[in-house]
């Protein structure tokens, strides 16, 4: 076999004026060869992007070096060339691709200017060749016009179309090794799927070795050759993707793929219960306000009517854009809906006034995507959860009582109630917050997002907790996401929303094995990795191995 | 998903001590920036302008109102330490007299600015649709030029100690204003303070718990920077002769009187002023620290 283009030995990284027990990455060892797909795994903080950084030299100055180790790209230590030397490997030997396209680009500037910018900063062509290059590589990347691509602002295009431009520019000069990290992960799955089939296909054009992080296992069945499991800075274990994904040798592995939740969904009889949420031809609709006459009016959602029953989970899923969160924030009513009905249990509280709507509140509660911002940081765990029963009359001692039950209900211990939110990790603040809304025992849970922010582990946990604590009550829960396995975990039904409209309603069992719509067909097609059981470590189709190469090029239109 | 067991607190002890030990450091670094060297030296001018301002009676100081015919414009003498003015008032008693008034002045209009731009400031950014009223007034005050406004309320309403705090006062609200509403405006989307609606938290609650305490900190820095300029205002309006009635020994008045035998008495004008400039460059100094201390990605910008 030829030498690897990219050998990673021994590397080490730790924080600047930190003791070296304390590293970030500590000896890290893998290589990646010519025309191969790498992927590297793990959850937040396992030091993926860390080492991403080191190989491209870019680790932040003054905060974190590299302690140890080589790092070599074609047989050159990357760790010991001068920042020229980088300068000048970086883009022509080694480039990469960020996870968030919006700021790797910079926003006054023509995206044809900043690719441009790569090839003359490296010398050697003229102005027209320059010119014809990126031009050739825009085509290259399969987006339409490119002439007037070429003078477009970021701003002008799609998501998907600026992580074309991004991959335009690591790729016009032709390197060696491609590092992504987490590239279509602000992405929604449709194009996820498209620029993953473009990266696999200039790959194959190139014989690019590419090195991609990802925390995902839909991405990593879908793409990887090989597969580096990464664990709190260390390499857990490395190995060729079915060796990984049908037989992990190591413990964490095996938790890690079997948490990832299945996109099978599970047998479940109708529920016959009253119906709690009872939502009627909503319409929100924004005014996009000019200086000087009438602006242009955004519907946000349009005629959305779902129902959702006691003891029922009803998941709402869509891409961004879809309306699902804007639905959801109605129905709590932190935004008024412009028009339609929200009935629960019967009222009606579309149109209630917000003063009136106070003592209605106590019957649905919303839990948020993001745990680290849901919590007040000023203020203790108990003061939080108790923040409603208070609200409503209960007394302090009584309610931090309660607040002591509901952390167990939650799985955590009553003596986190004196503690600050800053003390808790990402899932167990999720847990505080279910904590919180279960306190004014509700009949309507409204859940925007609550487990996407988690790694796979822990959004295992969280969905169990939801599942037990919808048992164990008889909650009505309405389970907005954009992930199709999460929905197809937890939801006794699924909506299927685009661009502010119902498009499909039914049993998730159905829905999800007998799609009626067009569009709910392309978003299973697009789900990564949907021909992997990961819960039991096999292929769902004998001939999987075949379906998960084929590129999804006829999908492929830019939005 | 039966296998995983609930997780205990103790189940993931190194995510905690890990963000604890950053909450430690992000303060460790909040006091390395908080006792450099300009910042002590600062913090110590200030302690001493503090208290020579409490303990003026007590440092050796006469009357300073008391006219002596006989004594004027005298040289550094032991009876008057830094001689005496046109009046034949001890300048030394003056000038002491003086950092009474000048950090009165100084915090009164801090302190008012402030609590009137929190009040406003909240207002506006809470209620959508005062907002914009608001936020035009404020506007209509801040394009008159701040000592110019200052004069014309002072005349308006007559000079006193009363007027003229509130005089300097006004034209900083509205910067006050425009720092609270944006603090305002990006804590109401804040999902913690969207849980608290949804919670049923009343409005006053919900202000005073959940948005007010993160102003507190900007506030802290904005404040330091109105005492800083209120003290200058209060100097040059007194200078002008549109500031405290004479009777009032404050650093401006001092300079004023001076003005005239300037050249005969260079000390009738530069003790006052040397008082002055010092304290106004440490209170900026101490600003400067604190918002380098509580917004270090601001600093890096600066």
């Amino acid at each position: 076999m030829n030498a690897p283009v990219l050998n990673i030995d021994g590397l080490s990284v730790g924080v600047v004026g930190r003791p070296t027990t304390q590293r970030v990455v500590a000896d890290v060892s893998f290589d990646v060869h010519q025309g191969e797909t790498l992927c590297v795994v793990g959850e937040s903080g396992s030091g993926k992007s860390v080492t991403a950084l080191s190989i491209m030299g870019l680790l932040p100055r003054g905060s974190l070096a590299s302690g140890g180790g080589r790092i070599l790209v074609e047989n050159e230590d990357v760790l010991t060339a001068s920042q020229s030397r980088l300068r000048a490997l970086r883009a022509t030997r080694m480039a990469m691709v960020f996870q968030e396209p919006m700021t790797a680009l910079n926003p006054v500037e023509p995206v044809g200017k900043q690719i441009d910018e790569v090839l003359r900063v490296h010398g050697k062509f003229t102005r027209a060749e320059r010119r014809e290059r990126v031009l050739a590589m825009l085509d290259a990347v399969h987006l339409p016009n490119v002439r007037q691509i070429y003078d477009a602002y970021p701003h002008q295009l799609s998501g998907g179309q600026r992580q074309r431009i991004v991959i335009s520019m690591a790729l016009v000069l032709q390197p060696r090794l491609l590092v992504a990290d987490e590239p279509t992960t602000a992405l929604d799955v449709t194009t996820q799927a498209q620029i993953l089939a473009l990266i696999r296909e200039l790959q194959e054009k190139h014989n690019t070795a590419v090195m991609f992080i990802t925390h995902d296992f839909g991405v990593v069945a879908e793409i990887a050759d090989r597969i580096v499991v990464m664990h709190r800075g260390r390499v857990v274990e490395v190995g060729a993707r079915e060796d990984i994904l049908a037989r992990p040798r190591e413990a964490y592995t095996r938790m890690l793929v079997s948490a990832v939740p299945s996109l099978i969904p599970r047998q479940r009889e109708a529920l016959g219960g009253e119906v709690v949420l009872d939502v009627i031809k909503l319409n929100k609709t924004y005014a996009e306000k000019r200086f000087l006459g009438g602006g242009r009016m955004v519907a946000a959602a349009q005629e959305v009517d779902l129902k959702v029953r006691r003891g029922e989970i009803v998941g709402v899923v869509g891409e961004s854009g879809s309306g699902k969160s804007t639905v959801a924030r109605c129905i709590v009513r932190l935004i008024d809906p412009t028009s339609g009905a929200i009935h629960i249990n019967g009222s009606d509280i579309a149109a209630t006034a917000r003063r009136a709507l106070r003592p209605l509140r106590q019957r649905f509660q919303i839990i948020f995507q993001d745990p680290y911002r849901s919590l007040n940081p000023r203020r203790r765990v108990g003061d939080s959860i108790i923040e409603g029963l208070v609200n409503f009359g209960m007394r302090r001692d009584q309610a931090l009582t309660k607040a002591g039950e509901l952390l167990q209900l939650v799985g955590l211990d009553p003596d986190a109630m004196p503690r600050y939110p800053h003390q808790f990790s990402g899932g167990q603040r999720q847990r505080i917050c279910i904590a919180r809304a279960l306190a004014l025992q509700p009949d309507l849970l409204v859940a925007d997002e609550a487990v996407s922010a988690l790694d796979v582990s822990v959004q295992a946990q969280v969905l169990a907790l939801l599942q037990e604590i919808r048992d164990r009550t008889g909650i009505a829960v309405l389970f907005i996401t954009h992930d199709l396995r999460v929905a197809a975990q937890i939801c006794d039904t699924i909506v299927v929303m685009q661009k502010g409209r119902v498009v499909e309603t039914g049993q998730a069992e159905t829905l999800l094995t007998a799609p009626q719509q067009e569009y709910t067909r392309a978003l299973i097609e697009a789900a990564p990795g949907r021909h992997w059981d990961f819960q039991n470590f096999r292929p769902l189709q004998p001939d999987g191995a075949s379906a998960i190469r084929k590129p999804a090029l006829d999908a492929m239109q830019p939005r | 998903m039966k296998e995983f067991p609930s997780t205990r607190l103790e189940a993931i002890p190194d995510m905690a001590t890990s963000e604890e030990s950053q909450a430690l450091s992000s303060f460790g670094q909040i006091r390395r920036t908080l006792t450099t060297a300009p910042v002590l030296i600062a913090l110590a001018i200030l302690g001493i302008t503090v208290l020579i301002a409490l303990f003026a009676p007590f440092l050796g100081t006469g009357d300073p109102l008391a006219i002596n015919p006989g004594e004027r414009l005298k040289r550094l003498s032991g009876a008057h330490w830094l001689g005496t003015d046109a009046f034949g008032r001890d300048v030394y008693s003056r000038v002491m007299y003086g950092a009474r008034i000048s950090l009165l002045v100084g915090l009164g209009a801090a302190l008012a600015s402030v609590a009137l731009g929190l009040f406003i400031g909240v207002i506006a950014g809470y209620f959508r649709t005062l907002d914009s009223i608001i936020m035009r007034v404020m506007d209509g005050i801040m394009a008159i030029p701040g000592i110019l406004l200052a004069i014309a309320l002072v005349t308006i309403s007559g000079a006193s100690l009363m007027t003229v705090v509130v005089a300097i006062t006004i034209p900083e609200v509205p910067r006050v204003v425009r720092l609270v509403r944006s603090v305002i405006l990006t804590v109401r989307s804040e999902p913690y303070v969207e849980a608290a609606i949804a919670l049923g938290t009343p409005l006053p609650a919900l202000l005073l718990r959940h948005m007010v305490p993160n102003t507190l900190a900007p506030l802290m820095v904005q404040g330091t920077f109105v005492f800083a300029a209120a003290m200058l205002t209060e100097a040059a309006m007194s200078f002008l002769g549109v500031g405290l009635p004479p009777e009032f020994p404050s650093w401006g008045n001092i300079m004023a009187e001076g003005r005239i035998y300037f050249q005969l008495l260079p000390g009738l004008i530069l003790y006052a002023g040397l008082f002055l400039a010092l304290t106004v460059l440490s209170v900026n100094v101490v600003g400067d620290a604190m918002r380098d201390a509580l917004d270090p990605r601001m600093a890096r910008k600066l």
